[in-house]
């Protein structure tokens, strides 16, 4: 147990110092713009004296170190700063988008992750025959085809023929659940498509592994059935990787979060962050860039501790 | 009795051209057919000016116009010819791709084979960064990145290349460790052979199928982020035909029921699917790993 707490204690550490990297990373990367952030904003109308004002109200003047801490201290209470586009707190425009976001990726994961076990197990339990192949072949074709292509496809089916599901996903704060669900299955539906297929494929290739050990064979040789053997011996030892899977495909979600987003129209940080790009309006960027790689670098710490905290030889140390 | 020697050692060995049209004959289906797509691809890619009716950004209908004999696919948001767009398509998007994997190839392979020849200090810096620059998502670090630089198509290339590198950094670096523990490569290092000719000429080769395989994946996904900051608007910019773009252009037209706006969504899918199946055959041709397991 002890043993288990310090590698856990370990991984939270590397993650916080990832973080850490992360977040220095996105910060001075801004300094690396050629010339001047302001003499950037302004374009053509910049005067020496408008200039001078912005740098001022950006607090360009002080040393980067300064600014860092500044901008760090602020972020970890919540304020991001302001946005150069429309001078509102940029924390304002991330709240209710932040929970838009994190409400379409989460009805994909109650959609994605059971299914993709079920398929997944079924596909070991069912090895090379027709099914098994279909799921490989739906694996090239889930990899092959950009988000938006799926995405387009389902809305012309689902919501131009079939007129089942709004083509847009416009949201507001004060949608009811019931109808923000129903507004945000068609997405939900592109992105479970997305990550679906991987998923599945790896549970199947966790469980195949499994199928190879010897305590499997012993298993089969005592004359259980096949579905007694995974499901009561393989999958407990298959937890571990599984998990792993589901998490990294989790992070990968919150990227292809953005595309989606684009193609439904939906209130989410995604859009945000792709509208604030096309503005240049950099802190906004930088706070989204900041929320998304903080998600992505906290999943993948939680795939490194779910992968030990399993682990069956951890856990009976002798 | 010259000739009569030579032909048993010609039957015995076919040339190397002889052995890989052997090899091309006996490959499945699927790699024929992802090799018929991709030749199919480049040889729009390098025709496409005298393929194409019309010029690549040349106004010559009104808005929209459904496909009939003059616009054989009608026409985009703007009244240019549909057709000929989704054609200097394949030049723009899928040449962009490939110059950006190849410069990701020689950032990553490079530094990788150097990483695993020097090992110490130069490869913890390497491996260090990657490990720094692999804990951003790829997309948002981009996004990120064309915010500070603006997006124009050679500032595109680079970013691309550089955040892609990572992942042939690890692979090469992985690889090479391998190889560099050699004896014929700690003969050469006796010899005096420079790092150029033990990078080159000793590792390189025999590290090649590998990174063959890994430069189709790469492509692949490559191909498919350009074409997703193009539809986000921020990849490759007008007025040059892009796929990405056209998508994000036409889009509105699926409302109608009109599928022309997929199109160049297909065409990337569809060349992706080919990579894919030649990538497939190889692997398995090269490592006799049979469906991943």
């Amino acid at each position: 147990m002890v043993k288990i707490l310090h590698l856990v204690a370990q991984r939270l550490a590397l993650g916080l110092l990832v973080l850490f990297a992360v977040s220095l990373i996105i910060f001075l990367g801004v300094s690396l713009l050629p010339g001047d952030l302001c003499q950037e904003i302004q374009g053509q109308a910049a005067t020496p004296e408008t200039v001078a004002v912005c740098r001022d109200e950006l607090g360009l003047n002080l040393p980067a170190h300064t600014r860092y801490l500044h901008w760090l201290a602020g972020m970890v209470q919540g304020d991001f700063g302001t946005s150069l586009a429309n001078k509102r707190p940029i924390s304002e425009l991330i709240g209710v988008r932040l929970g838009n976001t994190f409400f379409l990726a989460g009805v994909t994961a109650i959609i994605a992750v059971p299914l993709a076990l079920i398929l997944g197990i079924l596909a070991a339990l069912y090895r090379n025959s027709l099914y098994d192949r279909l799921i490989n072949a739906s694996t090239l074709i889930s990899i092959s085809f950009p988000e938006f292509f799926i995405a387009y496809i389902l809305i012309l089916f689902f919501s131009v023929k079939l007129h089942w599901f709004p083509s847009l996903s416009n949201v507001s704060p004060d949608t009811a659940f019931g109808d923000r669900l129903y507004h945000v299955l068609l997405p939900a539906l592109t992105l479970t498509l997305v990550v679906l297929a991987h998923m599945m494929r790896m549970t199947r290739a966790a469980i195949i592994n499994l199928l190879a050990s010897p305590y499997i064979e012993m298993a089969k040789l005592k004359g259980m059935t096949r579905s007694h053997i995974i499901l009561h011996h393989a999958l407990p030892n298959a937890w571990a990787p599984i998990a792993n899977v589901v998490v990294i495909n989790l992070a990968y979600l919150i990227v292809g979060v953005v595309v989606v987003e684009v193609v439904f129209v939906y209130p989410g940080l995604g859009q945000l962050i792709v509208d604030s790009v096309q503005k240049r309006d950099i802190p906004v960027v930088q706070a989204c860039s900041m929320i998304f790689a903080a998600t992505y670098v906290l999943l993948n710490m939680a795939a490194d501790i779910i992968s030990i905290v399993t682990n069956p030889r951890l856990l009976h140390a002798r | 009795m010259a000739r009569t020697t030579d032909d048993i050692a010609s039957r015995q060995r076919p040339s190397k051209a002889r052995q890989f049209w052997i090899a091309l004959k006996k490959a499945p289906f699927t790699a024929k057919m992802g090799m018929g797509i991709v030749l199919l691809y480049v040889f729009v890619a390098l025709f496409a000016p005298v393929l194409t009716p019309y010029g690549e950004s040349e106004v010559v209908g009104s808005e929209f116009e459904p496909w009939g004999a003059k616009f054989l696919l009608g026409t985009d948001n703007l009244g240019r010819d549909m057709l000929t767009r989704l054609l200097f398509g394949a030049r723009n998007t899928v040449g962009i791709a490939f110059v950006t994997t190849c410069l990701a190839f020689l950032i990553g392979g490079v530094s990788g084979i150097l990483a695993a020849i020097y090992s110490g200090w130069m490869d913890q810096v390497f491996s260090r960064i990657v490990d720094i620059l692999m804990a951003i998502p790829a997309l948002i670090f981009s996004l990120l990145l064309l915010t500070i630089f603006g997006t124009s198509i050679p500032i595109l290339i680079v970013i691309i290349a550089v955040l892609d590198s990572t992942r042939v950094f690890r692979l090469t670096r992985a690889v090479s460790l391998n190889v560099v523990v050699m004896d014929y490569v700690e003969a050469a290092r006796l010899r005096g052979e420079k790092i150029p000719w033990i990078t080159f000429r000793e590792v390189l080769p025999n590290i090649l199928s590998p990174l063959v395989a890994e430069f189709g994946l790469r492509f692949c996904f490559v191909f498919l982020t350009i074409a997703s900051l193009s539809f986000l608007g921020l990849g490759i910019q007008p007025p040059t035909a892009d796929w990405g773009s056209m998508v994000r252009d036409n889009a509105t037209l699926i409302t109608y029921e009109d599928i022309t706006p997929l199109l160049p969504a297909a065409a990337i899918a569809i060349l992706t699917v080919g990579v894919n199946f030649i990538v497939d055959w190889f692997l398995q041709k090269t490592s006799g790993l049979r469906d991943g397991q």
